[in-house]
């Protein structure tokens, strides 16, 4: 049928033509088109860095674009802060929840709109009962008086909508909505999302994730690079067809790896108990075994203990019960600088507070673990001329940009800050090597990059522990895959057995054991 | 002639923005401007005023060799705080840390009984651990039980304070009659060439040579040679050592650090410790170099917090600290002199100090500022 | 036997009224900066510029309240200035801050030299002019109440009601709520059009505005001029006290009463020749403050964006 088509009898709410955005020299969006439809979901498809969010920045009027114009019903608009976009009926749910965390539900839905009776004095009664009808009429339950540090992260989504929708919002600008969400979660946001349509609202939805466009969206926008590509018409296309046009290229959605035989045992954890930050169980009772010459992918939605079981097994968090061995010593409860001579590496999840130092240079951060030890330190006076050769030799062998090994780590782009982590913890020789959602933010060509290096550590015979949220991750790099529901492994199956599904619904807590 | 302009804009944008350096050499200026505003305002001629500090800082040997008394402890505190920067600890214990250390180099020059060579090593490292304590208590309550290590150390000052005071009213140690403690021993006292100066020979040879004679009238001592060897060694400590590595590892990120296996709250109580030790060692020089004694304080000195202000315009960085306190210590000693010579009030001294650090706060301005004017130059 | 012990009660409980006052002041105006999310060191340079423009308006012109506007007025002052750098340009708000407690004692001896014949120590009010005593001689002499009110100025009572308006005004009315949000999450605020810089201006300048109560709390009824020494230090307390007291108003008042209280008892104490050393009694809040901090194990309460600058596009 073509997009011209289906649109010619729909009503158009927004124009963004030709939308320029320059940081500087860098070009975040460069001549963007998106028309979006009464009660019809647009999506918004790119990779990591592509420039969407910053499109809906300036729709939401949280950044001023550097050229183009938007028009809504017909008129220009100049959206200069997020009170014009409310007052054209435009509410967005971030990526990272916009949630005052020690406020209620309630006080989160009010605050900027605030109901007061005289003086300015808050008027929370009214307020109780505004958000209570609003979310009675759309359907997304929350404790009005409950904290939001208290409730899920389902719940607080439900929150950024209702704040939306408090504030009379037509259009609703949902950004990675489902990154942070359950299969059983995603499922319900995209009732939501049908019912929200359905009563005349219009979604615009930023992803990355194909499936969810498919499953939820009618038009989508693709862009590059900032560049825009294309608008399709969702029914009339598929998976692979919104994959070539996101990377401009064909992908191949399988990675390449051998066949490859396990060896022993090397690394085990039995009955295992650690506590999160509330002091409440986080890790119950875990049991996990890895070999040599094996990738164990651990599967799990993000919260249900994959933190605390990283933490408590490279030291950084108390163990309260249970073992942990590797190579028969007993590792349970050890610093991070005994657990890292037992030799295992660990390549963290979040890659600027954990994994490097951004204020030191390059070399500084390839030798963070062995500063005091021969040929970077002699009797604690560190060697700089060695401690740069060795940077240098690993910066030629992984490939780091720009090949300075005085660069500070700041400067480096996320891709090029991993491959710096990569590198020093591969270059300990591990015998286990822990990777932490290690290509979160990463662009397709790092990714590859991550994912070869994990399958030469297992070519190598050493034994790697993969924690992903990404599912297509676990799956296609993985040898095993073990399923983590609420700090307990619910399955362990063989990546070439694993179905989507069912792993889907075991990490949701459901499905046989 | 205005293409001329244009480069030096560029070059001065070039040289405040990205060499901080630079940028401290600005901000000076720019606080020396802003004192010389307040004088013009109130009626004083602010060159004069200028040139009255100059010459009181450099006219006769004995105003530098003030000079430099005066800056000695400011180095001192100064790296101090710079060190605990550096591990990012704000220590603004020093003030706290430089009484301990007073106390102990008293109480260690007066009750001991030493030969001259020993007794002034041992006056001074009495001190320094002391002190060390007194900082490494704040690091200790900080890593074991997570309080802020600026409120502790507020307290740890005053506490501090009312201690000093507790011992002053101290039978044994309070000269008695006086709101002052015993002097310390000649044998801790490290003027130079202090007996040799009153002897009779001594002084003949002083009138023949008036240079000499100035420049000894002052409490000269080996205080300074000690602060720029301090500021050497937290040089090498902070950037060629492992231990250094360590320090700047917790301090620029601490997560980072225990990740790589390094004891974070060890190395907190460590840093804490070396920084009260630099205080402490203050507090020790001045009284074996000055003032031989310590007496009742009413109210904070104020070494620590200028000592702060020291280590913000040397950017915390070592040698900065030593340029830093002698900027500090000559705008004290000189700026006193235009009270006497016109009437002016030398605490426009303080307001530079403060324009200083307040400029040094908002970099951001000051590139606004020039790269405004090399844009508009450019436009032409 | 119990009425002495009662009226030397009073008399402690007199003393802590007095000298908790200013702290009280000057810790409120750390909370109201603190909870925008802007860290206030310059409460010391804020207060002490506070207690000379007081002074000196309370020399000049003889009416204690001018005085007092006046000394608000001078504290916002310092507090724009603080805005300006740590507001609009992202400063380090510790750097800035100490730059305002040098240019506050630099520009208040500066200006006492100039209108006070040289001297750094201002002439002192008549007592008429000092802050009134509402409670003077309601009480019968000699009663309990008149031990603890007699001498009360007019400041103390203030600063409990502002204790109570500070307190309903950050978790009653919509101002607050707002001001809070700006403190803990400012990019949630701002996306909910809620003007983020405008509102930590205004917490940064009324912080100011009461470190200059403070100061003149001081200078206009504790005493009754200004001197170089007066605040020394009183300000970096009231910030110990705001932090002992969870940048809460309410618990920011206990704590300077702690601080009061001590200073009280050692006061108290002074007047008779006892063994117990007034210098250890002065000590002893400090340690309190310690050993009660140690007791919380890092909970901190510190609003999440405290001391962090805004920045709108700081992307890429």
């Amino acid at each position: 049928m073509g997009y011209e088509n289906v649109t010619q009898s729909l009503t158009k709410i927004i124009e963004m033509k030709n939308i320029t955005k320059k940081f500087g020299d860098f070009v975040a969006n460069d001549s963007v088109n998106l028309d979006v439809f009464k009660g019809k979901v647009h999506a918004l498809l790119g990779e990591n860095g592509a420039g969407k969010s910053t499109l809906m920045n300036i729709l939401y009027g949280l950044y001023s674009p550097t050229s183009g114009e938007i028009l809504i019903n017909g008129k220009k608009v100049e959206i200069t802060n997020p009170n014009i976009a409310i007052e054209h009926g435009i509410g967005m749910v971030h990526q990272h929840f916009m949630l005052v965390k020690p406020f209620t539900v309630t006080q989160n839905i009010i605050l900027g709109q605030e109901p007061v009776s005289k003086m300015s004095v808050l008027n929370m009664k009214k307020a109780l009962k505004d958000v209570k009808e609003i979310s009675e009429r759309y359907g997304l339950y929350v404790d009005p008086n409950a904290k939001i540090e208290d409730i899920s992260v389902g719940m607080q989504q439900r929150v950024e909508i209702l704040k939306a929708l408090y504030r009379g919002a037509e259009i609703l600008i949902l950004d990675e909505p489902t990154a942070v969400l359950t299969p059983q979660e995603i499922v319900e946001l995209i009732q939501i999302i049908k019912n929200l349509t359905k009563e005349g609202k219009s979604i615009i939805l930023i992803s990355h994730k194909l499936k969810e466009i498919i499953d939820a969206a009618d038009f989508c926008l693709i862009i590059r690079r900032g560049k825009h590509i294309d608008t399709v018409v969702v029914p009339e296309t598929n998976e692979e067809g919104l994959a070539s046009k996101m990377v401009g290229r064909e992908v191949s959605f399988v990675v390449d790896k051998k066949v490859k035989v396990a060896g022993d045992e090397i690394f085990s954890i039995k009955d295992l108990v650690v506590k999160d930050n509330r002091d409440i169980v986080a890790v119950d009772k875990l049991n996990i075994s890895i070999k040599k010459g094996e990738i164990l992918g651990l599967a799990g939605i993000d919260g249900n203990g994959q933190t605390e079981l990283l933490e408590a097994i490279t030291g950084l968090r108390k163990v309260e019960s249970g073992e942990i061995k590797i190579n028969d010593n007993n590792i349970t409860n050890n610093t991070p600088f005994q657990v890292i001579n037992k030799k295992i590496s660990h390549i963290p999840e979040d890659r600027q507070k954990r994994g490097l130092v951004l204020d030191f240079d390059i070399s500084e951060n390839t030798i963070l673990e062995n500063y005091y030890k021969n040929p970077f330190a002699r009797k604690g006076i560190l060697n700089y001329n060695n401690i740069r050769v060795y940077a240098k030799e690993l910066i030629d062998k992984f490939d780091v940009r720009p090949k300075e090994e005085s660069k500070m780590a700041r400067t480096l782009s996320g891709g090029n800050q991993q491959k710096v982590i990569i590198a020093r913890e591969v270059s300990n020789d591990p015998d286990l090597l822990i990777a932490a959602q290690p290509t979160r933010g990463l662009d397709v060509g790092a990714i590859e990059f991550v994912h070869k290096s994990l399958i030469d550590q297992r070519d190598n015979d050493k034994a790697v522990f993969l924690i992903s949220f990404e599912l297509d991750e676990i799956m296609n790099v993985s040898d095993r895959i073990a399923v983590i529901y609420e700090g307990k492994i619910v399955g362990i199956v063989d990546a070439k057995d694993a179905e989507v599904e069912k792993l889907g619904l075991m990490m949701a807590g459901g499905g046989s054991k | 002639m205005k293409l001329k302009m244009k480069e030096l804009r560029r070059a001065l944008y070039i040289f405040a923005t990205e060499k901080t350096v630079g940028f401290t050499l600005i901000s000076i200026f720019l606080g020396l401007v802003v004192g010389a505003l307040f004088l013009a305002v109130a009626g004083f001629n602010p060159f004069r005023a200028y040139w009255i500090m100059l010459q009181g800082i450099f006219a006769k040997p004995s105003y530098i060799s003030y000079t430099i008394i005066r800056a000695t402890p400011l180095i001192l505190t100064g790296l101090s705080i710079a060190f605990a920067f550096k591990t990012g600890l704000f220590n603004i214990g020093a003030e706290g840390q430089f009484i301990i250390g007073s106390v102990a180099a008293t109480a260690a020059g007066y009750f001991l009984h030493l030969p001259l060579l020993i007794h002034i090593p041992v006056v001074i490292i009495s001190a320094v651990l002391a002190a060390g304590i007194w900082g490494g208590l704040a690091g200790f309550f900080k890593a074991k039980f997570g309080v802020h290590e600026v409120i502790s150390t507020i307290m740890l000052n005053w506490v501090a304070l009312y201690f000093q005071n507790f011992l002053i009213y101290t039978k044994g140690f309070q000269k008695p009659g006086g709101e002052t403690s015993y002097s310390i021993q000649p044998t801790a006292n490290m003027m130079i060439l202090k007996t040799w100066k009153q002897s009779e020979a001594g002084r003949e040879w002083l009138l023949q040579h008036p240079f000499w004679k100035d420049l000894l009238r002052t409490p000269m001592n080996w205080g300074f040679v000690i602060a720029i060897l301090m500021a050497v060694l937290v040089w090498f400590i902070l950037n060629k050592t492992a231990l250094g590595f360590r320090l700047r590892a917790v301090g620029f990120n601490k997560f980072a650090a225990e990740y790589g296996g390094i004891n974070v709250n060890k190395n907190m109580i460590i840093s804490m410790f070396i920084a009260g030790a630099l205080a402490g060692l203050a507090g020790a020089l001045q009284v074996v170099g000055v003032s031989h004694k310590v007496t009742l304080i009413a109210a904070m000195e104020g070494y620590g917090f200028d000592g702060i202000a020291v280590a913000l315009i040397a950017n915390s960085n070592a040698m900065g600290c030593i340029l830093a306190g002698l900027l500090f210590g000559a705008l004290k000693y000189g700026g006193a002199k235009i009270q006497p010579f016109m009437q002016a009030p030398s605490e426009v001294v303080s307001i530079v100090i403060g324009s200083i650090v307040f400029f040094i706060s908002i970099p951001k301005l000051i590139k606004l500022i020039l790269t405004r004017k090399s844009k508009k130059g450019g436009t032409k | 036997m119990i009425e002495t012990i009662l009226s030397n009660l009073a008399l402690i409980l007199g003393t802590t009224l007095m000298y908790s006052t200013p702290l009280i002041y000057t810790s409120l105006g750390g909370v109201l900066s603190e909870n925008s999310g802007v860290i206030n060191i310059g409460l010391e340079g804020m207060m002490v510029i506070g207690a000379f423009i007081g002074a000196a308006i309370g020399y000049y012109v003889g009416n204690p309240w001018i005085a007092f506007i006046g000394a608000g007025v001078a504290g916002g002052l310092f507090g724009l200035l603080h805005a300006f750098a740590s507001v609009t340009f992202g400063a380090n708000q510790v750097v800035s801050g100490i730059a305002i407690n040098f240019l506050g004692i630099g520009i208040a001896l500066f200006l006492s030299r100039i209108f006070f014949e040289g001297a750094t120590m201002t002439k002192s009010i008549q007592l008429d002019n000092k802050m009134p005593r509402p409670l003077n001689g309601v009480f019968p002499d000699g009663s309990i109440l008149n031990t603890i009110f007699d001498n009360q100025y007019a400041t103390v009572y203030l600063a409990f009601i502002m204790v109570l308006l500070i307190w309903f005004f950050l978790y009653k009315t919509k101002y607050g709520l707002r001001l809070r949000s700006v403190g803990e999450h400012p990019t949630a605020a701002d996306t909910l059009g809620i003007n983020v810089m405008g509102i930590r201006y205004f917490a940064v300048i009324m912080s100011g505005v009461f470190a200059g109560f403070g100061g003149a709390a001081m200078s206009l009824a504790i005493v009754s001029n200004f001197r170089p020494t007066l605040i020394s230090g009183h300000g970096f307390i009231a910030l110990a006290a705001m932090i002992f007291g969870k940048w809460k108003p309410q618990g920011a008042m206990l704590a300077c009463l702690l601080f009061g209280g001590a200073q009280g008892l050692a006061v108290y104490l002074g007047q008779f020749d006892i063994n117990i050393p007034t210098q250890l009694i002065s000590m002893l809040p400090y340690v309190i403050t310690i050993v009660v901090l140690i007791g919380f194990v890092g909970k901190s309460s510190a609003p999440s964006a405290d001391g962090i600058p805004y920045e709108k596009e700081s992307k890429y």
